[in-house]
C-alpha cells in the first residue's frame, strides 16, 4: 500500500507541475512536451487502478497519435517570421479567480463525499472484462464512435484540404 | 489508497484545463488545455471503476472519451488550419467574428 | 409464401432491437418494428424515392451541387425509413427531426437566392414549432406507460397497450395527444401551421414531390396512425361528437382547397392541394377511420408525386423553369402530350374521378365519418371534393390549354441549365423524366383497387391494419351506391363549374374585378388568411422587437444610466464640492471617479466582445457558483 501510495505521489506530483506547464508556459513545443507527461503519468495511474488496457490505450492513442498531431499543428500554424508574442490574452486574472472558484468548490465537495472511501484492489482488470462489456452491453455506442471517428476523418479532410 | 486521492488529482487537472481554455491566446494551446480536461474526466472514471470493485463500464467509458477525444483533436486543428490560412493567425483575440 | 387470411389469428409485429444505452436501470433501446402499417410506409418511401431519384438525374442534371443533392435527398429517405420502422417513440423523435433538417437542406437547396434560404429557414421554424409538441408528447408517452404498468418505457407497442388498458387517466392520455396533436399540426402542414408547406416549393421540383409525397409531411400522419390508440383513447375518438382532430383536419381541408385558387404558381396550387389533402387524413384518423385514412395516404402519395413530378417536367422542357401557369405555360398539351397525359391522370385521382385511386381512398374516410357520429365532417370532405375538383381543372387549363404564354426564357430560371435548351420553345421531356411520371401513372389508377368495397375487396385492411394494440370498436363502413355516387356527382359538379368558367366562359368572368365582395373575398385568400403576417410580424415581431428593443433599452438607459449617471453625479458633486470647498484638494479625487466610471464602462463593454473565450469564463464562473449554491443549499 505505502509503496503505490509513493508512486502514486510522484506521478500526481510530476502531472499537476506539467499541468501548470501546459497553461503557463511560453513556448509552445513545451507545452506539447508537458501534455506528453501528464497523460504518461495519467497512464501510470490507469496501471496503479488496475486499468492496464485503458492505460496502454492511453499510451498508443496519445502520446503516439495525439502528440503527433499537436506538433503537426504547431508547426503548421505558426508563422516563424514574427516574433513570438506573448501567449496569454487579458484575461489571466479572472481565469485564475473561475479556476480557483471550481477547484475549491470541487475540493470542498469532494472531500465532503468520499472524506474516507478507499480503493480496494483485488486483482487488475481482465481485458477480456472490458471486451465483453463493450462488444455485449456497449455495441451500439461503439458502432457509433467508429462512425464518428469516420465523421471526424473526412470532415477534418475536407476542413484543411486547399480547395 | 483512498478514492479522493484521484479524484481530487482529477479536479486539479480539469481546473489547470480550465484555466487555460479561458486563457490561452494560441488556438492550439486551448486544444491542450481542452485534452487536459479530458483526461481529468478520465482519471475519474477509471477511479470510479475501481472502487466499485468488478464494475468495468467506467473503464469502457474511459475508452470512449478517449476516441472521442482523438477525433475532437482531429476535427479541432482541422478548424484551426483553416483559422490560420483565412486570417493568417492562430490567435483567438483575431477570431471575433462573433461580436453583435 | 401465404398471405394471412381475414381470419388469421392476432398478427403480432416482428420486433428486433438492441440496448442503445443503459442508465439508471433503464434501457433505452433502438430497434425495428416491422408491421403492416410499417411494411406500407417503407413501400410507400421506397418507390417514390426511385422514381425521384431517377427523375433526379434528369430534373438535376448540371446543378451546381449534384453531389450535395444527391446525399441529402438519401439522408432523406433513410431518416423517414428510421422513422418509419422505429419501435420506441424515442427513435421516433430521431427520424423525425433527421427529416426536418433534410427538408430544411433540399428546400433550401439554391440558397445562392434568398427567399430560398428564407424559405428553408421557415420550414425549419414553423415544423420545429410543432416539434416542441412531440418532444413534450414522447416524454409523456413514457409516463403513459409507467402509469398502466409501473415501469416507464417508450416502446411503442407498450404505449399503444398502455392507451388502450383503460389504468391510464383520461387527463394524462388527452394532453399526450394533444401535444403529439401539434406535432402533427406543424409537419403534415395543418391548420394553422400550414405556411410552411407552399414556402417550401422554392426547392428543386423533385424534392417537393419526395416532401409531399412520401418522406415530410406524410411523418405526421404517420405518427398519427401509430400512436392511434392514444389519440383514440386521448380525444376519445369513439366517443363521437367533435373533437380537435377532426376538426383540425376539418378545416385544413376547406382552407387549403380555398388557397389553392388564387395561386398562379403550378406548384403552390399542388403544395395547397397537399394541405387540403393531408387535412382528409388527419380528418380521418380524427373520425375514427384509421383505415380510410392510411388509405388515402398510400394512394395520395402516388397522384401527388405523380402531379408534382409532371409541374416539374412542365417547367423542365415547357416553360423554362418558369412555374407561373399564367406568365409563361399554356397551350402546351400539343408540345408535351405525355406530361399532359399522365398529369390529367393524376389529377383525375386526386379529384376522386371514379375507378381511380383517390375515389376510393377518399370515399372511403367520407364513408367512416358518415357511418359514425361524425355526419358533419362528410360534408366538409364533400366540399373539400368540390373544391379539389375544381383548382384542379382550373391549373390543367392554365397549364395545357389556351395560348403558349411563355415567350421569353425566363431570367429567374433556377438551373444552370436553363441556357443550355431554354430557347428552343416547349417541348417533351427526355424519357427519364417521362418515364417515372407514367410509372407513377400506373399507381394512380391501380393503388386503390388494393380497398375497393365496391369489388369486394379489402386487401389493404386485411394487410396493414394492426391486430394488436388497436382500438377494437373502429367503423369499417359496408359500401353503399348512394354514398359513391353523391361523391361522383360533387366532383362532377366541381369539374362543371371550372370547365364553365374556363372553355365556354359562361359564368361571370373576371368576378373580382367588378364585385367588391369577391374582391374582399380573393384579397383575403391571396394574402393566405394574413397568417404569414400574423406570424411574422405579430408573433415574431412581437417577441423580436419589444424584447430586443427592451433589451436595448436596458442597455441604454439602466447600464449607461447608471455609469453616466455615476459620472454624472459624481461630476455635479464636483462642481460642488469645487465650489463650496477646497479647489485643489477634492480635485484628484473627483476625476479619479471619473475616470473610474468611463473605466466601468469600457469593463462592461467587454460584455460583447464576440470573444469566445470571454463566454467561457462566464459560464464556467457560472457553473461555479451555481454549483456552490446547489451546495450551500444541500
Amino acid at each position: 500500500m505505502v509503496a503505490q501510495n509513493v508512486v502514486f505521489g510522484v506521478l500526481a506530483a510530476a502531472m499537476a507541475v506539467s499541468a501548470i506547464g501546459i497553461v503557463r508556459t511560453k513556448n509552445i513545443m513545451h507545452a506539447a512536451l508537458f501534455l506528453v507527461v501528464v497523460q504518461a503519468g495519467g497512464a501510470g495511474q490507469f496501471i496503479l487502478l488496475g486499468a492496464e488496457f485503458v492505460a496502454w490505450v492511453q499510451v498508443l492513442v496519445y502520446i503516439g497519435a495525439v502528440i503527433v498531431l499537436f506538433l503537426f499543428g504547431i508547426m503548421l500554424t505558426r508563422d516563424p517570421m514574427t516574433a513570438e508574442e506573448s501567449l496569454d490574452n487579458d484575461l489571466k486574472w479572472p481565469g485564475a479567480a473561475a479556476a480557483l472558484l471550481l477547484a475549491g468548490l470541487l475540493a470542498t465537495v469532494l472531500i465532503d463525499a468520499f472524506e474516507k472511501e478507499e480503493i480496494e484492489l483485488v486483482a487488475p482488470t481482465y481485458t477480456r472484462a472490458i471486451t465483453n462489456s463493450i462488444f455485449r452491453s456497449y455495441i451500439i455506442p461503439f458502432e457509433i464512435v467508429g462512425l464518428l471517428l469516420l465523421a471526424a476523418l473526412i470532415g477534418a479532410v475536407v476542413l484543411a484540404r486547399r480547395d | 489508497m483512498l478514492l479522493n486521492q484521484f479524484l481530487l488529482l482529477g479536479a486539479f487537472l480539469f481546473c489547470a484545463g480550465v484555466y487555460g481554455v479561458i486563457t490561452r491566446r494560441n488556438a492550439v494551446l486551448v486544444l491542450m488545455s481542452v485534452e487536459l480536461m479530458l483526461a481529468a474526466v478520465n482519471i475519474n472514471l477509471v477511479a470510479f471503476s475501481a472502487y466499485r470493485a468488478g464494475d468495468v463500464v467506467g473503464q469502457v467509458f474511459a475508452l470512449f472519451v478517449l476516441t472521442i477525444a482523438a477525433a475532437e483533436v482531429g476535427v479541432g486543428l482541422a478548424i484551426v488550419l483553416l483559422i490560420y490560412r483565412n486570417i493568417r493567425s492562430s490567435d483567438l483575440d483575431d477570431v471575433d467574428v462573433l461580436k453583435g | 409464401m401465404r398471405l394471412p387470411t381475414r381470419r388469421s389469428p392476432a398478427v403480432q409485429p416482428v420486433l428486433h432491437g438492441a440496448t442503445w444505452w443503459t442508465n439508471g436501470g433503464f434501457d433505452l433501446r433502438v430497434g425495428v418494428q416491422i408491421d403492416g402499417l410499417a411494411v406500407m410506409m417503407m413501400f410507400v418511401v421506397t418507390t417514390i424515392s426511385l422514381l425521384v431519384h431517377v427523375y433526379s438525374t434528369e430534373y438535376m442534371r448540371d446543378d451546381r451541387r449534384y453531389t450535395h443533392y444527391f446525399a441529402a435527398l438519401n439522408l432523406f429517405t433513410a431518416s423517414m425509413l428510421l422513422l418509419v420502422v422505429a419501435d420506441n417513440t424515442l427513435q421516433l423523435l430521431v427520424g423525425w427531426e433527421l427529416v426536418g433538417l433534410c427538408s430544411f437542406l433540399l428546400i433550401g437547396h439554391w440558397w445562392e437566392e434568398k427567399p430560398n434560404g428564407d424559405a428553408a429557414l421557415k420550414a425549419f421554424f414553423t415544423t420545429r414549432t410543432g416539434d416542441i409538441g412531440l418532444l413534450t408528447g414522447v416524454i409523456m408517452t413514457f409516463f403513459v406507460v409507467e402509469r398502466a404498468t409501473g415501469q416507464g418505457s417508450f416502446d411503442i407497442m407498450a404505449v399503444n397497450e398502455a392507451a388502450l388498458s383503460g389504468k391510464v387517466g383520461h387527463t394524462l392520455l388527452m394532453m399526450t395527444a394533444l401535444a403529439l396533436l401539434l406535432a402533427i399540426i406543424g409537419k403534415s402542414g395543418q391548420f394553422p401551421l400550414h405556411t410552411w408547406l407552399p414556402d417550401a416549393m422554392a426547392g428543386p421540383t423533385p424534392v417537393s414531390a419526395l416532401i409531399h409525397a412520401a418522406t415530410m409531411v406524410v411523418a405526421g400522419v404517420y405518427l398519427g396512425a401509430r400512436l392511434y390508440p392514444v389519440f383514440y383513447e386521448g380525444l376519445n375518438i369513439g366517443g363521437g361528437g367533435i373533437n380537435a382532430m377532426a376538426a383540425i383536419g376539418g378545416t385544413t381541408v376547406i382552407i387549403g382547397a380555398a388557397l389553392a385558387f388564387v395561386q398562379d404558381d403550378i406548384k403552390k396550387v399542388l403544395a395547397y392541394s397537399t394541405i387540403s389533402q393531408l387535412g382528409y387524413m388527419v380528418m380521418g384518423l380524427g373520425v375514427g377511420a384509421w383505415t380510410a385514412a392510411t388509405f388515402h395516404l398510400f394512394t395520395h402519395a402516388f397522384f401527388k408525386a405523380n402531379l408534382f413530378l409532371g409541374s416539374g417536367s412542365v417547367a423542365h422542357s415547357g416553360s423554362h423553369h418558369s412555374f407561373d401557369m399564367k406568365k409563361s405555360m399554356g397551350g402546351l398539351k400539343k408540345y408535351m402530350p405525355q406530361t399532359y397525359w399522365t398529369f390529367v391522370i393524376g389529377t383525375l385521382a386526386l379529384t376522386g374521378f371514379p375507378m381511380l385511386a383517390g375515389f376510393f381512398s377518399k370515399d372511403e374516410i367520407l364513408a367512416t365519418a358518415g357511418e359514425s357520429d361524425y355526419q358533419f365532417f362528410k360534408y366538409v370532405g364533400l366540399a373539400g371534393a368540390v373544391m379539389t375538383a375544381a383548382y384542379m381543372v382550373r391549373c390543367i387549363y392554365l397549364t395545357f390549354f389556351g395560348e403558349y404564354r411563355g415567350g421569353q426564357p425566363d431570367v429567374h430560371g433556377d438551373d444552370a441549365h436553363a441556357v443550355e435548351h431554354g430557347h428552343d420553345g416547349p417541348h417533351e421531356s427526355p424519357r427519364l423524366i417521362t418515364g417515372p411520371l407514367w410509372v407513377l401513372s400506373g399507381f394512380s389508377i391501380l393503388a386503390g383497387y388494393l380497398n375497393a368495397p365496391a369489388f369486394g375487396i379489402e386487401k389493404f385492411k386485411e394487410w396493414f391494419e394492426p391486430r394488436v394494440a388497436f382500438p377494437e370498436t373502429l367503423i369499417h363502413p359496408e359500401f353503399k351506391m348512394a354514398d359513391a355516387a353523391t361523391a361522383v356527382v360533387v366532383v362532377l359538379i366541381g369539374y362543371a363549374l371550372a370547365y364553365a368558367y374556363y372553355w365556354p366562359k359562361v359564368l361571370p368572368q373576371n368576378l373580382s374585378e367588378r364585385n367588391g365582395l369577391a374582391r374582399a373575398g380573393k384579397t383575403f385568400l391571396v394574402n393566405k388568411y394574413y397568417l404569414d403576417h400574423l406570424y411574422t410580424n405579430v408573433v415574431v415581431g412581437g417577441i423580436k422587437g419589444p424584447v430586443a428593443r427592451a433589451a436595448y433599452w436596458v442597455n441604454q438607459n439602466v447600464i449607461d444610466g447608471v455609469l453616466n449617471g455615476v459620472g454624472r453625479g459624481a461630476r455635479v458633486a464636483g462642481k460642488f464640492t469645487y465650489a463650496v470647498i477646497d479647489q485643489k484638494g477634492v480635485d484628484g479625487a473627483i476625476n479619479g471617479i471619473a475616470v473610474g466610471t468611463g473605466e466601468i464602462g469600457d469593463a462592461t463593454r467587454k460584455l460583447q466582445t464576440g470573444r469566445l473565450q470571454f463566454y467561457a469564463l462566464m459560464l464556467f464562473i457560472c457553473v461555479g457558483l451555481f454549483g456552490l449554491a446547489l451546495w450551500l443549499g444541500h
